[in-house]
């Protein structure tokens, strides 16, 4: 009858049709924690923006400050990455992309150091686990970037930096530029570069400050908060970028299952013509031979 | 009085706590107290954890954990930054209380792990919190 094959193909659509309706709702609720992410983003700005014009005006009247974070090594012996992945996957090539800029950093370094890997977020840390890389794993920390969990990352890897466990540390993040694009990146972390000052504007006053203490020391105690609000910044595009990434990769699971359930509404109705035909078939061949009985 | 206000932000890297005018205020400097009133001189400095208070334009004084970091003054403008800061009125006084002691056994045993540093500001926040919530 019009039956086993129809059927197969009605249970099919009704399973994509499913797996359609949670894409569909997990690419909603990204967007909406996109957009959490963003404001959490923008609401982090003047505190980073002040930090890091404060600091590289202070850099620029400290001429010969001496800080631990700031001493480059002449034996560097092993390297660190801080990477920050997602906790969760079905975000498209977000975690793989991250995992390969790391892969790729390591492989380009000729100098055939040690390396460590500090994972912020699951995904990360299983990849690196099975590879016997973490040093140090930070993972659960959920869709709410807080300061706190930043600033717990900073002094492990400050800590780290200073009893010369590691002589190099780098941040790798993805970097949010719009919904369709996030852009893996690579910046170091330490040994701690000073924010240069933005002299491209114009307006900038030679202003004469007083310092209190000295500048040097200002600037001393404003760089493990400057390690501190890198790696916050780091955690904030992360985030952005996570949920933007599965947006766009839900979104297209969606468009995808749409044009599934197309092709076997096609191949659906074709069966059931053919059965029909069949049918027909079958009832004039017995007329027929009943006519020439 | 109007004409006596400065701005004051207070900012740290998750919100900006306050931004209004304010009268006069007096921070924790990390060489003692520093008070500010309107056209003070360009000023970048350190502060310690402590209490940061303030009088608004209605001339009440209010106050504010923060948990050091470093001020800057320009043009009628203070900015706060700190990595975290409370307005006393939002202060727990039960865990700020709970804390302290907790800081204060620490210190006392004198475990061989003991970070003496860590404890210390954690004994220093704690009390800070306390005086800013005025329960100390």
């Amino acid at each position: 009858m019009a039956g086993a094959g129809v059927r197969e193909f009605k249970r099919r659509i009704r399973s994509v049709q499913n797996t359609q309706q949670i894409t569909r709702a997990m690419e909603m609720v990204a967007a909406a924690k996109l957009r959490r992410a963003q404001e959490s983003a923008e609401a982090s700005r003047p505190y980073t923006d002040t930090l890091q014009g404060t600091l590289a005006r202070l850099a620029a009247v400290s001429f010969d400050v001496r800080h631990p974070l700031l001493d480059k090594r002449e034996d560097v012996r092993k390297v660190g990455y801080v990477v920050v992945t997602a906790d969760r996957g079905l975000c498209g090539a977000y975690n793989t992309n991250l995992i390969r800029t790391v892969d790729e950093a390591i492989e380009r370094d000729d100098r055939g150091l040690e390396n460590g890997i500090i994972t912020v977020g699951r995904k990360a840390r299983d990849f690196y686990r099975k590879r016997n890389m973490v040093d140090a794993e930070f993972i659960g920390l959920g869709d709410d970037v807080s300061y706190a969990d930043a600033r717990e990352i900073a002094q492990y890897i400050m800590n780290a930096y200073e009893n010369e466990e590691l002589d190099e540390v780098y941040l790798v993040y993805a970097r949010f530029i719009n919904v369709l694009r996030q852009e893996p990146i690579i910046v170091q972390l330490l040994p701690l570069e000073t924010p240069e000052e933005d002299t491209s504007d114009e307006s900038t006053r030679v202003i004469d400050y007083l310092y209190e203490p000295s500048a040097d020391e200002i600037l001393l105690t404003l760089l493990p908060k400057y390690v501190g609000s890198q790696i916050y910044h780091a955690m904030l595009e992360g985030k952005a970028s996570e949920h933007g990434a599965r947006m766009t990769a839900m979104g297209n699971a969606t468009e995808n299952a749409n044009e599934i359930i197309e092709n076997l509404e096609l191949a659906m109705n074709k069966a059931r013509q053919a059965a029909i035909t069949d049918e027909i078939l079958d009832i004039v061949g017995g007329a027929e031979a009943l006519k020439n009985a | 009085m109007a004409e006596s206000t400065f701005m004051l932000e207070i900012v740290t890297p998750e919100q900006i706590l306050f931004r209004d005018e304010v009268q006069f205020m007096v921070a924790p400097g990390a060489e003692g107290e520093l008070g500010i009133m309107k056209n003070h001189a360009p000023l970048v400095a350190a502060l310690d954890i402590g209490v940061l208070r303030y009088e608004n334009t209605g001339g009440t004084q209010k106050r504010m954990a923060v948990s050091g970091g470093f001020m800057e003054v320009i043009d009628n403008v203070a900015r706060v930054l700190a990595e975290t800061a409370e307005r006393g009125e939002d202060i727990d006084v039960l865990r700020a209380k709970a804390a302290k002691e907790r800081a204060e056994r620490r210190l006392q045993a004198r475990e061989d792990n003991l970070n003496l540093a860590r404890a210390e500001m954690a004994l220093k926040r704690a009390i800070s919190r306390l005086k800013a919530a005025e329960a100390l």
